[in-house]
């Protein structure tokens, strides 16, 4: 007997009865002022939240707030004539340098501030992690109440990887002080696209 | 172990608050979500179902991984995870590997093994990172360093590190551990994550942090290892839904974990693996009155309420997970050495209260107690004076004699029991014992008629 038919034969003898599941249909968030909820609740994170109204907006905000001799880097058509276009056949460790990375959600969530992201819009799975700036555009129409409707929003999901980032990587792992920066990001903004 | 942590009172009440406060920060992110017990209900209705078809998600599930490329492996225990991990490194050569949290290895006492093979092994997480160094378990599930001050960490820093001597604030301390951390990420060629939860359905499993190390080791390795114990499986993806927003919550009182990472198949040119783990698991699974500690999803929540953890630290409990939760799943690992675990408990409730999948953990404290009881493996304390007990309360004149001799003891001969065989004694004062018992009282004040 393999190890596996061992542990599958020892989880059907010792499993009780089978027993439904719930019906989770009925948990929803409320579809009202997403746009405030969502910058109160990140910029309660940590997070840096501006509403723009083109990307033009995005990048004076950029241009003032970031050093251009640094790498900056994005995924966004709309913005690559100013920055580096991610390249998707690069060694993910050539972005080991990069200050800033600008790419764009395909949706974020009010109750938690969290924006989903897929390596389609990463560019490259380490992007978002790796950069020491993230900034992440989302369109304010894409606002979701919980997470109850991003999963239905996702549905099975084209992606090899796929997550939700909520806030600059943090830790309070040192007497419970919190400090912005752990292995991730310093900070993270997010654009609100009008 | 909790004698020596009790010693110092000052550390223990510095403990204790940091944990409370951890659990006022829970109690404040559940109160702004209306449906929270509904959540709670919805949790553990769908653990219910985990545990009742685990045969057939794992089946679901391991078939989905292949589909999308991911290797899968099976282990029955700790070994022969242990050697699957080597296994998979030493094909590739690799003798460096960074690892983030997962107290699933710690169980498997896995670095230990891998050092030993001659392949060293780095903790990512900080808390981790700061017990690796000390070469000392987590204390906490979530938090793995809680139990040390800033000034202790920043000794370790000076030691290991070059830090300044004396250098103790928490940013700076973070930041170099930041720079050294960035450096093992980016020329470690194999990462090894653990996984909160594993969906049957897609067969993705997510992994959440804070601390973005899980995807920093993962993103940058060509050899990428999860490990997972079969109890971690849900059935579909909308049910993220429902335990993401009930996880950080109930963890530190966030509103989500900073990284729910959905890993779903191998990068271009990487090899993914995944081991599901057994270990004690299946066999927890035919214990009745002990499976639903499988639906433990791992947030602490019941260590930061819990009275007895905050005031002795969870390296007192000698299990990897300790605190209540660790008292009902060690056990089952080893019921003769973790006897004594399901006693230290007030049996308070506050545990079951707070736990976001509604494990009734106080219940199977008690049930516990009585099973070792059973079994033969009760701590001697417990046994001799449950039959002295028994014994003195066997007859009204036994208990009348035995009442006269303690208040005389208490009176002439203080010493008798205020000394270091009384463990009741060790953090207290015996009181004064009254001059009379209640029957003497009531036989001299009540009306004669």
């Amino acid at each position: 007997m393999t190890t596996r038919e061992k542990i599958l034969q020892a989880t059907l003898n010792n499993q009780p009865p089978a027993i439904a599941l719930p019906d989770i249909s009925l948990f929803k968030g409320e579809d009202k002022d997403l746009v405030q909820k969502y910058m109160t609740v990140f910029k309660s994170i940590g997070g840096n939240c501006f509403l723009v109204d083109d990307i033009a907006g995005i990048q004076s905000i950029v241009t003032q707030n970031y050093d251009a001799a640094k790498r900056i880097v994005t995924t966004v058509p709309e913005l690559s004539s100013q920055f580096e276009l991610i390249s998707e056949e690069a060694d993910p460790h050539s972005y080991e340098n990069i200050e800033l990375a600008i790419i764009k959600a395909h949706f974020s969530v009010a109750e938690n501030g969290a924006v989903w992201l897929t390596e389609a819009v990463m560019g490259q799975r380490i992007i978002p992690y790796i950069c020491q700036h993230l900034a992440v555009i989302v369109h304010a129409d894409t606002i979701l109440p919980t997470l109850h409707e991003a999963y239905e929003k996702i549905g099975a999901g084209e992606y090899g990887f796929g997550a939700f980032i909520g806030g600059p990587s943090k830790t309070a792992d040192i007497e419970q002080a919190l400090v912005l920066g752990a292995h991730g990001p310093l900070t993270m903004t997010v654009f609100i696209l009008k | 172990m909790a004698r020596a942590f009790i010693k110092d009172e000052e550390r223990v009440d510095w403990h204790d608050g940091a944990l409370w406060y951890i659990r006022e920060k829970r109690d404040i992110a559940a109160k702004q979500i209306p449906e929270w017990e509904q959540l709670r209900e919805a949790a553990s209705m769908i653990k219910s179902n985990v545990i009742s078809n685990l045969h057939d998600y794992l089946l679901q599930f391991e078939a989905n991984l292949k589909k999308n490329g991911v290797i899968v492996h099976w282990a029955d225990n700790a070994e022969e995870h242990n050697e699957i991990v080597y296994s998979i490194l030493k094909a590739k050569e690799i003798n460096h590997m960074v690892k983030s949290k997962s107290m699933l290895t710690e169980e498997c006492h896995l670095n230990e093994y891998l050092e030993e093979r001659g392949i060293e092994v780095i903790n990512s997480d900080l808390g981790e990172y700061i017990q690796q160094i000390d070469h000392e378990p987590p204390s906490h599930i979530v938090l793995p360093c809680i139990h040390k001050r800033k000034e202790e960490i920043g000794e370790l820093f000076h030691e290991h590190l070059g830090t300044e001597k004396g250098l103790s604030d928490p940013t700076l301390l973070t930041r170099v551990a930041r720079k050294h951390l960035r450096n093992i990420f980016l020329t470690r060629r194999g990462a090894l994550t653990g996984v909160n939860f594993a969906v049957a359905e897609t067969g993705e499993y997510v992994v959440c942090t804070n601390e973005g190390n899980a995807d920093m080791g993962a993103h940058l390795s060509e050899v990428q290892i999860a490990s997972m114990g079969l109890e971690k499986i849900i059935p579909q993806k909308k049910h993220l839904g429902i335990f993401l927003r009930l996880l950080a919550r109930s963890a530190t009182g966030q509103p989500i974990t900073i990284y729910s990472s959905h890993y779903k198949k191998p990068r271009k040119g990487q090899e993914m693996h995944l081991i599901l783990v057994d270990a004690g698991r299946t066999r927890q699974l035919g214990r009745a009155d002990f499976r639903d500690s499988l639906k433990c999803i791992k947030c602490g929540g019941c260590m930061n309420t819990c009275p007895v953890y905050r005031k002795s630290g969870g390296l007192s409990y000698q299990n990897t997970i300790s605190g209540p939760i660790g008292a009902i799943l060690a056990p089952n690992l080893d019921m003769k050495m973790h006897a004594d675990l399901p006693y230290a408990s007030t049996l308070c409730g506050s545990c079951s209260n707070v736990c976001p999948v509604k494990i009734n953990i106080h219940e199977q404290l008690y049930k516990w107690r009585q099973e070792i009881v059973k079994e033969g493996y009760a701590p001697t304390s417990k046994t001799l004076g449950m039959k002295t007990m028994a014994w003195t309360l066997s007859s009204p004149e036994k208990l009348t004699t035995a009442g006269k001799a303690g208040r005389w003891f208490l009176h002439n001969v203080p010493f008798v029991v205020n000394n270091k065989f009384n463990p009741w004694y060790r953090q207290r004062d015996m009181p004064e014992g009254p001059k009379e018992s209640f029957a003497e009282w009531f036989t001299k004040n009540s009306p004669k008629k």
